[in-house]
């Protein structure tokens, strides 16, 4: 089985000191480790952004691609592989702008991907300008007078578009974030995360601080029910004083897209030999057009 | 005069026209002759204008012509259309209920107003099969054995469900043909008469093209609707069960192509098709195909531009597109079939190419070469040398060494480095679309980034070796050298043949590989040939211009379409008549 320690990269961290991102990065080895997962079992595939590192700081398969298109190569991989966990890195400007709508699709697709959204509220990697997740009124290098766009609810949307799990996080809460996202591992289909993340250099407004008066776990609270979609919308549109984490929705009662592709009932399409057709086929498709 | 005929089945989308004309095609097909068929139709579901224009002849055609025999009206709008077009004594078959007053009528052809409307009626068919009682009607013209229509009605509306259907069909088919044959057949100077051959096949670039990917390995197909790539997409999809073919269809072509990564990345033979406006959407993909050395196929089956341009028409004009397509520097392969048996080879050779070279390949097909149906050999369709080449991969000793971590993108001599089984526990590796390191990590360092986009660029180098030459026809000295790509071959093909029963002599170049660019073999040729003319389907002569900026060569005349519509050998007579 392997240790925590295996899933250790020789790339060291380009973050800012003190980023969310850390919390996130050691979260999820933890909970890989947990799961007694190896690193070839596991994908990473992120997009482009400062959480889109991530793969590049965890020894296991992984791909970073375009902004805002890391899901549909996660799909891609999936597809190809099912037999692998394959969990996408993404941010709130990878994933909720340039992204939002192969997120919808997902969700609906109900494709087993463990989306783990780094929400920060701002642009890190491009230097501070506002996010679709940055609150009314943010002040940033393109927002100066404030912005005008309101902020959009991702965990809302992943739910009207038929997501299975619906969960959101603090990256300074580590234990629950694992275990989060080992429940997300083992869902059956598609499972959002969003996890609240300070940028300690663009985001002054809501820090570790600022978080760590609002978070509150969920299901420790009295009617915490997450197979109720009712409950999980008006949980997930709870968001000012008080900002609830934790599963907020799932169920597992809907399959898996890639449960039900014909060409995967004999396993993974990935790992067939490439062979030449039998003559029987080729005359099959010949005969088509004569 | 027979066995040398060309009918148009002309009518309002919904009256269908192109499966109706297919299916006569087919017969004539199943009757011995040689075929090549064309659709015409617009963008819109019901009403307009449609046709479909079959030629037949008892010797090997290249491509449609101009001159038609028969056309089968369905429509005033396909008398007004296509009556003009008739030869001397050619034929026009409509319903006499459209009342057309035949004065409407030019003189040199022959009226063959039916009734055919009451010939459905009494046949016991449906209103809907004006169409069968039409081909019916040709085979009553031109003498054409009914056995070869009736076993196409079987074959098409055949089966448990539909044999009523079948059964009404071949009513009205039988009625039409006798009316006609009993009225008109000693008028109509153009037969049709079975002939001995080997049974050939009937199709068009799109369905060669999904054959040969099938037969190549591709085992991921991923796409999103636009006409005419889709066809590729649909009879996938059609055979995904049977022959174990992910398919999917997307939110967008964006998606599409990055599906087709995400699988090409894990190891499977991985394909999108597409038009222009799609590929528009996957060129940033393509890049991180180029960036992360992912094998992946882009069928993109080009039609008029810019923008929505003419949906269901034909163009060649994305080839400067495609060859530049993303930015940055990093190498491709495309491929431009122009017969049947080329679209089924780089149907399969394409998946080869992309694994061999780890890059992205696209196959640049357009509308008139997917959508036309020709008639080949059933040896054009060779599976017999189909092969499947996965490239370099590690040796199962290699993998057990690997002490040191895999390096996915080693630098070797080639530019190729060695893959391995995907998510194999001794090469777990990450790839990055920022620039890397051997082992995938993102290094910005100014030395590793020179020697990358060098080990890069060398793998266009190394595929050279398996790029062809572009094929000659004709004598090999001649008063005319033709340069064409893709689907202008047919057309081409058959102009040097009116023009040899002119007298003048010519031959043809024609490039089907077009990336990397076989630059010495061009230049070999067209530094002899006395006159050089290039046709293709664009303004600007993107071909002509390629050729020159990589041999130096000066193509001296063009012969340019952007119509919207295929060449035709008479276009291309009546362009060189000109200059």
């Amino acid at each position: 089985m392997a240790s925590k320690t295996d899933f250790d990269s020789p790339v060291k961290p380009t973050w800012c000191p003190g980023c969310g991102n850390f919390g996130i990065l050691s979260a999820v080895k933890t909970a890989l480790t947990e799961l007694g997962l190896e690193p070839h079992q596991v994908v990473l595939v992120s997009g482009i952004g400062q959480s889109s590192k991530t793969p590049d700081y965890i020894h296991a398969n992984g791909f970073m691609t375009l902004h805002g298109r890391a899901l549909p190569v996660a799909t891609g991989v999936k597809l190809a592989r099912p037999d692998l966990k394959v969990l996408v890195h993404s941010g709130d400007g990878d994933g909720y702008s340039e992204g939002m709508g192969h997120m919808v699709h997902a969700a609906r697709r109900n494709i087993g991907i463990v989306h783990i959204a780094h929400n920060n509220q701002i642009y890190g990697l491009t230097k501070g300008q506002y996010s679709p997740t940055s609150a009314e009124g943010t002040r940033s290098k393109t927002s100066p007078e404030g912005s005008i766009d309101r902020p959009i609810d991702p965990l809302m949307v992943a739910l009207a578009a038929g997501a299975t799990f619906v969960a959101r996080a603090f990256s300074k809460n580590g234990r629950q974030l694992s275990d989060i996202v080992k429940a997300a591992v083992q869902h059956r289909g598609y499972a959002l995360i969003d996890v609240l993340q300070p940028c300690v250099t663009f985001n002054r407004v809501n820090t570790y601080e600022w978080y760590g008066e609002r978070v509150y776990d969920a299901s420790g609270e009295p009617g915490y029910a997450p197979a109720d979609f009712d409950w999980a919308m008006r949980t997930a549109r709870i968001w000012g004083d008080r900002i609830p984490t934790g599963i907020l929705y799932q169920v597992e009662s809907v399959l898996s897209y890639e449960e039900q592709v014909p060409a995967l009932r004999d396993g993974p399409v990935g790992t067939r030999p490439v062979l030449p057709l039998s003559a029987e086929k080729a005359q099959a498709l010949k005969a088509a057009y004569m | 005069m027979k066995n040398d005929f060309t009918v148009i089945l002309g009518g309002e989308a919904g009256q269908g026209v192109e499966s109706t004309g297919a299916g006569f095609a087919l017969a004539l097909a199943r009757a011995g002759l040689h075929v090549f068929a064309v659709p015409d139709y617009h963008s819109r579901i019901r009403g307009g204008h449609n046709f479909f224009q079959v030629r037949a002849k008892d010797a090997e055609i290249f491509s449609h012509n101009e001159t038609v025999h028969l056309v089968l009206a369905l429509t005033r709008e396909a008398v007004q259309v296509h009556a003009g077009q008739l030869v001397p004594g050619g034929g026009l078959v409509y319903d006499t209920a459209l009342n057309l007053g035949t004065d409407a009528l030019p003189s040199h052809i022959r009226d063959f107003g039916m009734p055919l409307r009451d010939i459905v009626e009494q046949a016991g068919g449906s209103k809907l099969m004006l169409n069968t009682a039409a081909v019916g009607a040709a085979a009553g013209l031109t003498g054409l054995d009914m056995r070869f229509l009736e076993s196409v009605i079987q074959d098409n509306f055949g089966g448990k469900k539909g044999s009523e259907i079948a059964t009404a069909n071949l009513n009205v088919a039988c009625a039409a043909h006798d009316y006609a044959e009993k009225h008109f057949a000693d008028q109509f100077p153009f037969k049709l008469e079975a002939v001995e051959a080997p049974r050939r096949m009937l199709l068009g670039g799109n369905a060669a093209m999904t054959i040969g990917a099938l037969a190549g390995g591709c085992r991921f197909m991923a796409g999103y609707p636009m006409t005419p790539g889709s066809p590729i997409l649909e009879m996938m999809c059609a055979n995904a069960a049977e022959f174990g073919v992910v398919t999917k269809q997307t939110e967008d072509e964006i998606a599409a192509i990055c599906m087709a990564i995400g699988a090409g990345h894990a190891g499977v033979r991985a394909a999108t098709p597409t038009s222009g406006g799609g590929f528009s959407l996957m060129v940033e993909a393509l890049g991180l195909a180029g960036m992360t050395e992912v094998p992946v196929v882009v069928f993109e089956v080009q039609r008029p531009g810019p923008s929505t341009g003419l949906p269901t028409r034909t163009e060649q004009s994305d080839l400067m597109f495609v060859l530049h397509a993303s930015q940055g520097e990093f190498p491709r392969i495309v491929l431009a079939p122009g017969t049947i048996e080329e679209a089924f080879r780089d149907g399969w050779r394409a998946f080869n190419l992309a694994e061999k070279y780890q890059c992205p390949v696209i196959v640049l097909s357009d509308h008139f070469l997917a959508a036309s149906l020709q008639t080949v050999p059933q040896e054009a369709v060779d599976f017999e040398h189909v092969t499947i080449d996965r490239g370099s991969m590690l040796t199962p000793e290699e993998l057990d060494a690997l002490e040191t971590g895999y390096k996915r993108f080693a630098f070797t001599e080639t530019g190729i480095s060695p893959r391995v089984p995907f998510g194999h526990p001794r090469a777990v590796f990450s790839a990055a679309s920022d620039e890397h390191d051997e082992y995938g990590h993102i290094e910005e360092d100014a030395e590793n980034r020179r020697r990358m986009v060098e080990k890069r660029m060398r793998k266009l180098d190394a595929a050279r070796q398996d790029i062809f030459p572009p094929k000659s026809y004709g004598p090999a000295e001649a008063d005319f050298t033709f340069v064409a790509w893709g689907s202008g071959y047919g057309p081409v093909r058959e102009a040097m043949g009116m023009l040899e029963r002119q007298g003048i002599s010519s031959n043809l170049l024609h490039i089907t590989d077009v990336w990397p660019f076989p630059a010495d073999a061009v230049s070999e040729v067209l530094r002899k040939a006395k006159r050089v003319v290039s046709v293709e389907g664009n303004q600007t002569g993107q071909m002509a211009g390629l050729i020159r900026r990589e041999t130096g060569i000066e193509v001296g005349q063009q012969i340019l379409r952007y119509d919207g519509r295929p060449f035709s050998p008479e276009f291309i007579l009546r362009a060189l008549e000109e200059v």
